[in-house]
């Protein structure tokens, strides 16, 4: 199989960290460049690359990511308050907790595939939740959400006598241009590292599980740790996401790992494209910017933005397009999701590719990455010229693996 | 010795509604082959006709009578439903069974939906990966429940079972069981039956099961397959819908309580094996006592927590001892 050069890679790679690096300077027309929602997009974009390892690799669509992150968050915020007040060892318990619970939910709910996997993983989620408000209360804190105080026992701190009154990498804030930084680098090396992921033969066994995971098992592969290990590592991904989280805001309560937190991540990555590198950053920049400017909005700004319409058609308008904005942005968000799913199941960036190939020879296609339906037909699309022929071959590739399944 | 018998009642109750979301659910996915994560909104929909039709009951006329002053001195304002003024006694007997009545609302209701959903929507999803179909349904979910929450607000709205039922049953001193549950029990029993017999026993009946079993076959012989598979679409909607109707005396309906059910009865579709209608209703009974068991107190003490978390574990023992549930197929969902 043919496939993006290293050097390729490395480009993606670079031209990612200086789009990170200049995110202030991006965002600033679109009135994002702020840092506070940057750090959003940072934190949720590592939450939905960890998340498309799993779904956009293997094809395992687990709705119970949340858990993992809602573990990281109360990982991270115990370690404010017993070990550091440093992000350095709230990151790693973070990830070793969150890595733990994925080993466990993980043995269990791959023994089976499909939609019973799916099932799986949202009950134990919801487990999770429920465990959170109710048993674990000594640990999670209830409802009130686990926060740190000032006379928590930091051995670490006070070993060294460092005393930090939020958060901090090495006394850098987690707050402001600092804190977008922090997470913004994070970002930058999961994204590296999934990329690393992606181009190993462990990610190229991922795939050929995703495409045939019967024919695997003739081949004589037990694909069953393959995937345990890729669901740890998103797991793992989604500890982090949760560990810096508690950074920013050391309050963790157990909504993070409701089950709309779950299907938030499952979003973005279809949004932007699961299976493609960039997708899932993509898809969680747009929610999260959407999420932002959509729940701003109140009646009365929008009556002031339809001011131009006669009055009784403002006020219809007003009343109509409430319904969408400030607390209906869940509405919103669910809508997004159905026309996502049923127009662009690739994603955003599929539908870039499909623009793109209009244009120009499938040269572009080592710029990001391979689309999502590349498992055999790859090496023919490649040498097709990109017409019609394209689609219809992959359909006939798309019959023959049927076929053979 | 009473404690026992009264969890198992209260096990049961329970156990019915699961019993009869999961059923609305096997039947969808029996026949159409979909997993609808919708189907938990279709349970609060249901819920929300009974809302509906009491808020329609109740709507009120108000009169002033000048003859009599509230204690505050300002004139008493009179105000009765207009159903009552237009039907009298008949109409305050309606009122009070307002939520029963709700059920002749519900049936042509959730009928509608369920056909113009998979009509509209589901039908394109048939040829697609499982993966979408969940993803197409959980946003539909969300869609109708956010809805609901425009409309109705978030807040959990009570409602009355009638005067008749509204007593509880003591068999002895300590087991009192209100009388309502037992209707619900009946209820979900009458309906489960129905269902069972409207497959085994009529033509309409068999030929979905064909269809179930052999759909190509089916539809090789010259029958339109797909046009009954709409109608049991439809059929599972008002199972879900009936079970939310009834349901709304016991657990005051809120706009997120399709979500809560939808993932308990999604564990007992598991546990009694996908595709099995008597595993579901079975299953669900199951789980429901276990879960009453569970939250007995003295299981509580000894195992603290364990109520809330049973059913999964349950689940989980379930599918490592037999991966295809309790009453699975061989060849159900296994590609």
């Amino acid at each position: 199989m043919k496939h993006a050069s290293k050097l390729a890679d490395f480009a993606l790679l670079i031209g990612f960290a200086v789009m990170v690096a200049l995110g202030p300077v991006i965002f600033e027309p679109i009135g994002a460049g702020y840092p506070d929602l940057l750090q959003k997009f940072a934190i949720y974009g590592i939450f939905a690359i960890g998340f498309n390892i799993l779904f956009g690799l293997t094809g395992y669509l687990s709705f119970g990511h949340a858990a993992f992150l809602g573990v990281g968050s109360y990982a991270a915020v115990w370690s404010f308050k017993l070990v550091s007040m440093d992000l350095v060892p709230a990151i790693l318990l973070a990830v070793l907790f969150a890595g733990i619970l994925a080993l466990a939910i993980g043995y269990v709910s791959l023994r089976r595939s499909g939609i019973y996997f799916s099932i799986l993983t949202l009950a134990f989620a919801q487990m999770c939740y429920n465990m959170a408000y109710s048993v674990l209360t000594p640990i999670t804190n209830g409802e009130t959400g686990l926060r740190v105080l000032r006379d928590d026992p930091r051995v670490v701190d006070a070993v060294f006598g460092y005393v930090s009154p939020a958060p901090s990498l090495f006394g850098l804030q987690m707050t402001g241009w600092a804190g977008y930084y922090v997470c913004g680098a994070v970002l930058v090396a999961a994204f590296g590292l999934s990329i690393a992921v992606f181009r190993s033969p462990f990610g190229m066994t991922l795939r050929a599980i995703k495409s045939n995971q019967k024919r695997m098992g003739f081949t004589g592969y037990n694909t069953r740790p393959f995937l345990l290990t890729a669901f740890i590592i998103s797991g793992m991904y989604a500890g982090l996401a949760g560990a810096l989280l508690a950074a920013v805001d050391p309050l963790a309560g157990a909504e993070r790992m409701q089950w709309t937190a779950s299907g938030e991540v499952v979003l973005m990555t279809i949004l932007g494209g699961a299976g493609t590198l960039l997708g899932p950053v993509v898809g969680t920049g747009m929610i999260k910017y959407f999420e932002n400017i959509f729940s701003s909005y109140n009646d009365v700004q929008l009556a002031a933005i339809f001011s131009f319409l006669p009055d009784d058609l403002r006020d219809n308008v007003v009343s109509v397009l409430g319904m969408f904005v400030g607390e209906g942005w869940a509405l919103t968000l669910g809508l997004l999701f159905m026309l996502v799913v049923i127009f662009l199941p690739g994603g955003i960036m599929e539908g870039v590719m499909r623009l793109l190939r209009l244009k120009h020879t499938p040269k572009v296609k080592s710029l990001g990455d391979s689309p999502q339906r590349d498992a055999i037909g790859e090496s023919v699309i490649e040498d097709m010229p990109p017409d019609d022929h394209t689609s219809r071959t992959r359909e006939s590739a798309k019959a023959m693996r049927e076929t053979a399944s | 010795m009473d404690a026992l018998i009264l969890q198992i009642m209260n096990g049961l109750d329970k156990g019915a509604a699961y019993a009869l979301i999961a059923l609305g659910l096997t039947l969808a996915f029996g026949t159409l082959g979909v997993v609808n994560f919708a189907h938990g909104a279709l349970f609060m929909l249901g819920a929300f006709c009974a809302v509906t039709l009491h808020k329609l009951l109740t709507l009120e006329t108000v009169r002033i009578d000048p003859t009599q002053t509230t204690p505050w001195g300002s004139p008493l304002e009179i105000r009765t439903p207009f159903v009552q003024d237009l039907l009298g006694d008949w109409g305050r007997f309606l009122i009070d069974l307002s939520v029963p009545v709700s059920i002749l609302l519900a049936i042509p209701v959730m009928l509608l939906i369920g056909v113009v959903l998979e009509r509209g929507l589901i039908r394109f999803f048939y040829k697609r990966p499982h993966a979408d179909q969940i993803l197409v349904t959980f946003g539909l979910a969300i869609v109708l429940q956010e809805i609901v929450k425009q409309i109705f607000g978030a807040n959990p709205i009570p409602q009355t079972a009638p005067e008749i039922f509204s007593g509880s049953l003591s068999l002895t001193e300590t087991i009192v069981y209100p009388y309502w549950r037992i209707v619900y029990l009946v209820f979900s029993l009458a309906v489960i039956g129905a269902v069972f017999a409207f497959l085994q026993l009529t033509t309409f009946g068999m030929v979905v099961r064909a269809g179930m079993q052999d759909r190509e076959t089916v539809g090789l012989l010259g029958i339109n397959v797909e046009r009954r598979f709409t109608i049991v679409f439809g059929i599972a909607a008002i199972v879900a819908g009936v079970a939310g109707v009834m349901y709304t005396p016991i657990l005051p309906p809120d706009y997120h309580m399709g979500m809560d059910f939808l993932v308990m009865s999604f564990v007992v579709v598991v546990v009694g094996g996908m595709g099995s209608l008597p595993g579901a209703v079975l299953a669900g009974f199951l789980l429901g006592i276990v879960q009453s068991f569970a939250s007995m107190n003295e299981v509580k003490a000894l195992i603290p927590g364990i109520d809330q978390i049973i059913i999964y574990l349950v689940a989980v023992a379930v599918l490592l001892v037999r991966p295809r549930g309790l009453m699975g197929r061989k060849g159900v969902m296994e590609s």
